[in-house]
C-alpha cells in the first residue's frame, strides 16, 4: 500500500483509540482531580462495563442495535451504583487517605476481577456492533462503526465539558477540586460531592468499555491497559484539565499509530512511550496544567 | 517518630535475623523454601521502601530496577559465563547505573508526575527486554544453568539449588540490607530525607541540596532492589520479563503499604502477610483472589498505616 | 552436591530422623529427603499423586478450565481401570496465576508441601521454563502439556518431558508442504512479538523454502496491541496466502479487522487454531473465516471418520458434536490441546508401570522408563492419534489436521504424516545426571 493511505489508515486507527481513551482517562481525572486519590480499579470498572454489556446484549434478543443501546445506558448505570456502594463503604471510611486508598482499591480489582471469573469466565466474547457498514475507500475498507465511536466519544466530551463548565453540578465539583475545605465552608456538602464524582468517573469508563467491545471483546483481564494508558493521559494532559486531557489523549493515540508506520512495532512502542516520559519530564505539570499543588 | 535509645531498635532487629536463621532449624521444609523467596522479595520491598517511606516518592516504576538486577546477573552467566559473585556484582552495577540515570530523568518531577514518569520509563524497560528477545529470551525467559549456580568460597564449594545454602544467602543478603537501612534511617542522611518528605522547600532552605539527596536515594533504592533481583535469577535460576511487567512495580508498593511505609521491618511483614494469605486462601478456593481483595480492604480499614506502621502509631512509639 | 549439604537438612531433625539414613547414603545431596522418606513408608496401596500446575486465573484462565476438565476425565478413567500399578491416582491442583514465579513456588509447593510423585499439566511456556529449574532442583518429573519447542530445545533439564502433544517446531514444519501445495506459494506471515510468534517466524521460512515456496513478509505485532488495522498495510498486495498465529483476547479483533480491510476479496488464511481456542467458530465478527484453514492438534468438531477411540474420548471429556460443553454450547474448548491431558496421564501410567513405581524413591528411575519409550498406538488411551516418541529431546511426535471453515463447522480436510514433523535433535537429555 502506498504511503499516504497507510498513513490515513493509522491516523484513523489512532483517532479511535483516542476517542475511547479520552472518555477512559475523563473519568480518571474527575477522581483523580476532585478526590486527589488513585483508584487502582478504574481499569476493572472499565471491565465491567464490557462485561456487562455482553450479558446485557445478549440476554436481549432481536436486532443488535437493541441489545447495544440497552447495554450503553444499563451498563454504566450498574458500574456507577457499584462505585458508590464501594465509596460509602471503603473510601469514604478511608478519608479518602491516598495511600490507605491505592491498597484498598487494589483490593477492589482483585475482588472485581475474581468475580469476573467465576461468573464471566475466562473467554474473551464478543458483542455484535450495533450496525455493520463498511466504508469502501479506495485503498481499503474501514469498519463504520468504528467512526461511529469517534463521534459519539466527542459527544460525550462536549456533554460533559458542558456539565462541568456551564453548570451548578459543575461549579459545585470544581470548587471542591479547587479547594474542598473552603467549599466545605461555603455549604457545599464535598462528602456527597466525592461520592458522586467516584461513581461518574466510574460511569464515564464504563460507557467507554460499551463503546469499545463490539471491536474488541469483553475479557476479565482487559482493565489493565487502559488504566495505565489512562493515568498516563491524565498526567500528561495535567491534572483537572479537560482540555488537556482529550488532547493527551489524541496525542497518545495518533503517536501510537503514526510512529507504528516507521518502525517496526515493537520499537515503535518503546519510541512512543519514551517520548511521552520526555514531555512529562520536561513540562512535569503536564501540558495544560497549572503548577501542581 | 519518637527517639528510642538506638540499643533498643538494634537489638529489635538483630532479635529478628536470629529468629529468622533459628527458623531455618525448625520449619517444615516447604515453608523453609518459601521464606527464602519471601526474603529476597523483602529486600525488594525495603529497596522500594527507601524511596517511597522515607523520601515520599513514589514510584510505579520499580520492577525496572529489580529486572536490571534480574538480567544484570542472569544474562552475565548465560551468556558470559560469569561466577555467582560477579554476576551478582553486574546485577547490582546494572541497577546502580539504571537508577542513576532514571534518577537524574525523573526528579525533575514529582508527586503524580514521578509516578507516572517511573511507570513509563519502566514500560520502557520491559519492551526493550521483550525487543531483545535473541539476548534476553523475551517473554519465555531463560533459565540460569544450575551448573553455573555454584558459589565457590575458597576450596569449598557451595551448590545455590541447596535448600540451606539458598536459605541461608538468602538470610545474609536480607540481614545486611535490613541493618543498612536501619543505619541509613538513623543517620544524619535519613534525618534530611525525611525532612524533604515532610517539606521539601523548608528543607531547600536551610541549605540542603534536595535533588543530589534525591538522587542518592533512587541509587540506593534502585541498587537494593537490583540486588533483589540479582539474588532472584542466581537462587531461583530464571530471568523472564514478567518480573518487569507493571504487576512487579506494583507488587512492592503494596508490600510496604501493607507492612507499614517507613518502618524498617514494615516490608518484611507486608511481603509476608501478602505470601501467605495467597498461600493459604488458594488452598480452599479457586476463588482465593476475592478473599485476598477482601483481606486487602479489611486490613487497610483497621490498619490504614499499615501493620506496623499504626503499631507504632498506637502503641509502639519507639519503633525504627 | 556439596559437602556442606544437610548441615542444616531438615531431614536431620525432628520426625523423620530415624529413618533418614534408610536408603539416602547414595542419594547425596537430594534436596527432597524427607519427602522421600515419609513416602517410603507408605503402604503400597496409597494414592499416586499428581500434582497439577493449572492455570486458573491469568492468562491462560480460559485453556486451565479445560485442562482441568480433561485431566479429571482422564484420571477418572485410569482409576476406574484400576489405576497406577494397582493404586487410586489422586489428582492435587495448585493455581499458577499463569505467572512464572509464582509457578516455581508451585513446584516447590508439590516437591515440598503435597509430596506429590509427580507434577504435570502446564500450557503457558514461560511458565514452563520458570518452573523447569524449581523442578530440576527437587528432582521432580514435571511433564508439561504446552506444545512449546522448550523441552525439545534441550535447554530445559533431564527431568522436564513432553510426550502428550506435538512441539510447535514440529507443527509448523508438517503444515508447509500443504500450504505450498495447497494454498498458494507468496506467505505473509504475522505474528505475535513474542517467543510463540517467533517459532514461527524462524521455522516457517526453512519449511516452505523446501516445498518451493517462500515467505515474502513477516509482520510482528507487540504483544500489548489491542487493535490490528494499522498494520495490515504493511501485507504485500501479492500476497497469496496470509499466515497467522495471533493469540490472546484480542484475536478476534484481529479477524474482524482482517475482514473490514479485505472485504470479500482476500488472500487466502491459513492460521494455528490456538488463536480461536475456546471461542466459538460463528461469533459475530468471525464469518470472515469461511473457506479458510486451520491447524488443529485435535479436531474440535466430531468427524465423519472420528475412530471409537476418539468418540470414547469426546464423551469422557464432556464435549459434544460441535466441541463445546455438554448442555452449554456457549462453553467452547480448547479441543486442539487439551488431548495432550489425556494422553500425557496415560504416558505417565505406562511409563510408571514400567518403572514398577513405587513412591518418589523411584523418581530416577520413572525418568529412564519415560525415556525408554519410543512409540504410542492410537486408541483409547492416545485418541488422538499414533505418536513417536524421542526420549533424548523427551518430546513426542504426532500427526496434525488442517481443517477448513465451512457452514459455521472446521471439517478436517487433510491429516499429516508424523514425518512430515521430525527433525534432527538439537541435543540429547540423557546424557545429562539424574
Amino acid at each position: 500500500m502506498h504511503f499516504g493511505p497507510h498513513l490515513l489508515l493509522a491516523a484513523l486507527e489512532g483517532l479511535v483509540t483516542s476517542a475511547v481513551l479520552a472518555l477512559t482517562a475523563l473519568g480518571l481525572s474527575l477522581v483523580f482531580g476532585v478526590m486527589r486519590v488513585v483508584n487502582v480499579a478504574h481499569g476493572e470498572l472499565f471491565m465491567l462495563g464490557a462485561v456487562l454489556a455482553w450479558a446485557i446484549s445478549t440476554a436481549i434478543s432481536g436486532h443488535p442495535a437493541l441489545g447495544f443501546l440497552a447495554a450503553l445506558v444499563l451498563a454504566p448505570l450498574i458500574v456507577g451504583l457499584i462505585a458508590l456502594v464501594a465509596e460509602r463503604l471503603v473510601l469514604r471510611r478511608l478519608n479518602y487517605n491516598p495511600e490507605a486508598t491505592i491498597v484498598a482499591t487494589i483490593g477492589m480489582l482483585y475482588i472485581i476481577q475474581q468475580l469476573a471469573l467465576t461468573f464471566y469466565g475466562p473467554e474473551a466474547r464478543p458483542v455484535e456492533a450495533p450496525f455493520s457498514y463498511r466504508i469502501l475507500l479506495p485503498w481499503f475498507g474501514y469498519s463504520g462503526y468504528k467512526l461511529s465511536i469517534i463521534a459519539a466519544s466527542a459527544l460525550l466530551l462536549v456533554a460533559t465539558w458542558f456539565v462541568l463548565t456551564r453548570t451548578k453540578i459543575g461549579l459545585v465539583m470544581r470548587a471542591t477540586q479547587y479547594d474542598s475545605e473552603t467549599a466545605q465552608a461555603f455549604g457545599i456538602p464535598v462528602d456527597r460531592v466525592y461520592a458522586g464524582v467516584f461513581a461518574l468517573g466510574a460511569m464515564l469508563a464504563a460507557v467507554a468499555a460499551v463503546l469499545i467491545v463490539p471491536i474488541s471483546q469483553a475479557h476479565y483481564l482487559m482493565g489493565q491497559d487502559p488504566l495505565l494508558l489512562s493515568f498516563i493521559v491524565v498526567i500528561i494532559g495535567g491534572l483537572g484539565s479537560l482540555r488537556g486531557t482529550v488532547v493527551a489523549a489524541v496525542l497518545i493515540g495518533l503517536s501510537d499509530g503514526i510512529i507504528s508506520v516507521f518502525f517496526s512495532p515493537t520499537l515503535a512502542k518503546i519510541i512512543a512511550t519514551l517520548l511521552v516520559a520526555m514531555v512529562l519530564v520536561f513540562r512535569p505539570q503536564g501540558l495544560f496544567g497549572t503548577a501542581s499543588r | 517518630m519518637k527517639e528510642a535509645s538506638p540499643a533498643k531498635a538494634y537489638a529489635l532487629h538483630v532479635g529478628v535475623i536470629v529468629l529468622l536463621f533459628a527458623l531455618s532449624f525448625v520449619l517444615p521444609e516447604y515453608h523453609h523454601g518459601l521464606l527464602a523467596r519471601i526474603m529476597v522479595l523483602a529486600v525488594f520491598a525495603m529497596g522500594y521502601n527507601m524511596l517511597f517511606g522515607y523520601v515520599g516518592l513514589l514510584s510505579l516504576g520499580h520492577a525496572m530496577f529489580f529486572s536490571a538486577g534480574l538480567y544484570g546477573a542472569g544474562l552475565a552467566v548465560i551468556h558470559l559465563g560469569w561466577s555467582v559473585p560477579a554476576a551478582f556484582a553486574a546485577g547490582l552495577a546494572c541497577g546502580a547505573l539504571l537508577a542513576l540515570v532514571i534518577g537524574l530523568l525523573a526528579l525533575r518531577t514529582s508527586g503524580v508526575a514521578f509516578m507516572i514518569v517511573t511507570m513509563m520509563f519502566a514500560q520502557v524497560f520491559y519492551l526493550i527486554i521483550l525487543y531483545l528477545a535473541a539476548w534476553t529470551g523475551g517473554d519465555q525467559g531463560l533459565v540460569v544453568p544450575q551448573s553455573a549456580r555454584v558459589l565457590v568460597l575458597g576450596s569449598t564449594s557451595l551448590g545455590l539449588t541447596n535448600p540451606t545454602v539458598r536459605y541461608m544467602s538468602a538470610l545474609v543478603l536480607f540481614s545486611i540490607v535490613l541493618l543498612m537501612t536501619l543505619a541509613v534511617v538513623r543517620s544524619r542522611y535519613g534525618r534530611v530525607l525525611v525532612a524533604i518528605r515532610e517539606n521539601e522547600e523548608r528543607t531547600k532552605m536551610l541549605g540542603y541540596d534536595t535533588f543530589s539527596n534525591k538522587l542518592a536515594a533512587v541509587v540506593v533504592s534502585g541498587t537494593i532492589c537490583a540486588a533483589s533481583g540479582a539474588a532472584y535469577a542466581l537462587l531461583f535460576g530464571y530471568v523472564g520479563s514478567t518480573f518487569a511487567s507493571v504487576q512487579y512495580s506494583i507488587l512492592p508498593l503494596l508490600w510496604v503499604l501493607l507492612g507499614g511505609a517507613a518502618t524498617t521491618l514494615g516490608p518484611l511483614i507486608g511481603t509476608l502477610f501478602m505470601y501467605y494469605v495467597v498461600d493459604i486462601t488458594s488452598g480452599y478456593t479457586s476463588a482465593y483472589l476475592l478473599i485476598v481483595g477482601i483481606a486487602l480492604i479489611l486490613l487497610v480499614l483497621f490498619f490504614p498505616k499499615g501493620i506496623l506502621g499504626t503499631i507504632r502509631q498506637r502503641w509502639l512509639g519507639w519503633l525504627p | 552436591m556439596t559437602d556442606k549439604n544437610g548441615f542444616f537438612d531438615l531431614s536431620k531433625t525432628g520426625l523423620t530422623r530415624r529413618t533418614a539414613l534408610k536408603g539416602l547414603a547414595a542419594g547425596a545431596g537430594l534436596a527432597v529427603a524427607p519427602g522421600f522418606v515419609r513416602y517410603s513408608q507408605a503402604q503400597s496401596s496409597a494414592p499416586i499423586k499428581i500434582g497439577f500446575q493449572c492455570h486458573r486465573t491469568g492468562i491462560g484462565a480460559a485453556y486451565g478450565r479445560w485442562y482441568e476438565r480433561t485431566t479429571a476425565a482422564a484420571v477418572k478413567a485410569i482409576n476406574e481401570a484400576g489405576g497406577i500399578n494397582g493404586r487410586p491416582v489422586e489428582v492435587i491442583i495448585e493455581d499458577d496465576g499463569t505467572d512464572p514465579g509464582r509457578g516455581a513456588e508451585v513446584v516447590g509447593k508439590f516437591a515440598t508441601q503435597h509430596k506429590t510423585d509427580i507434577v504435570y499439566g502446564t500450557l503457558f511456556s514461560h511458565v514452563v521454563i520458570g518452573s523447569a529449574p524449581a523442578a530440576g532442583e527437587a528432582k521432580m518429573p514435571y511433564f508439561v502439556v504446552s506444545e512449546g519447542h522448550h523441552v525439545a530445545s534441550t535447554k530445559l533439564n533431564r527431568y522436564v518431558f513432553q510426550p502428550g502433544i506435538t512441539d510447535v517446531k514440529s507443527q509448523i514444519q508438517a503444515m508447509a508442504p500443504w500450504i505450498a501445495a495447497n494454498a498458494g506459494k507468496k506467505v505473509t506471515q504475522i505474528f505475535p512479538d513474542f517467543a510463540f510468534g517467533y517459532d514461527h517466524r524462524d521455522y516457517l521460512p526453512p519449511a516452505l523454502k523446501a516445498q518451493g515456496a517462500e515467505v515474502i513478509a513477516q509482520i510482528a505485532i507487540p504483544p500489548t496491541e489491542s487493535s490490528f488495522t494499522k498494520y495490515f498495510p504493511q501485507i504485500p498486495a501479492e500476497t497469496e496466502v496470509i499466515y497467522h498465529v495471533m493469540v490472546g483476547p484480542a484475536v478476534l479483533t484481529f479477524v474482524k479487522e482482517l475482514g473490514e480491510f479485505y472485504g470479500s476479496n482476500r488472500p487466502q488464511l491459513f492460521g494455528f487454531i490456538d488463536s480461536l481456542e475456546a471461542t466459538d467458530i460463528n461469533s459475530p465478527g468471525l464469518e470472515f473465516l469461511d473457506g479458510s484453514h486451520f491447524w488443529e492438534g485435535s479436531p474440535r468438531y466430531a468427524q465423519p471418520d472420528d475412530s471409537a477411540a476418539q468418540k470414547a474420548y469426546r464423551a469422557a471429556v464432556g464435549i459434544d458434536d460441535n466441541g463445546a460443553a455438554v448442555g452449554d454450547p456457549k462453553d467452547v474448548s480448547t479441543a486442539a490441546h487439551m488431548f495432550g491431558c489425556w494422553e500425557t496421564l496415560y504416558v505417565v501410567k505406562k511409563a510408571m508401570e514400567d518403572a514398577g513405581y513405587k513412591g518418589p524413591e523411584d523418581r530416577a528411575k520413572l525418568v529412564e522408563a519415560t525415556e525408554a519409550l519410543t512409540e504410542f498406538a492410537e486408541g483409547p488411551e492416545h485418541p488422538q492419534g499414533p505418536k513417536t516418541f524421542n526420549g533424548k529431546i523427551h518430546q513426542c511426535f504426532g500427526i496434525q489436521n488442517i481443517s477448513k471453515v465451512e457452514g459455521g463447522r472446521l471439517n478436517v480436510v487433510h491429516k499429516t504424516k508424523i514425518e512430515d514433523g521430525l527433525y534432527e535433535p538439537e541435543g540429547d537429555y540423557t546424557t545429562q545426571p539424574l
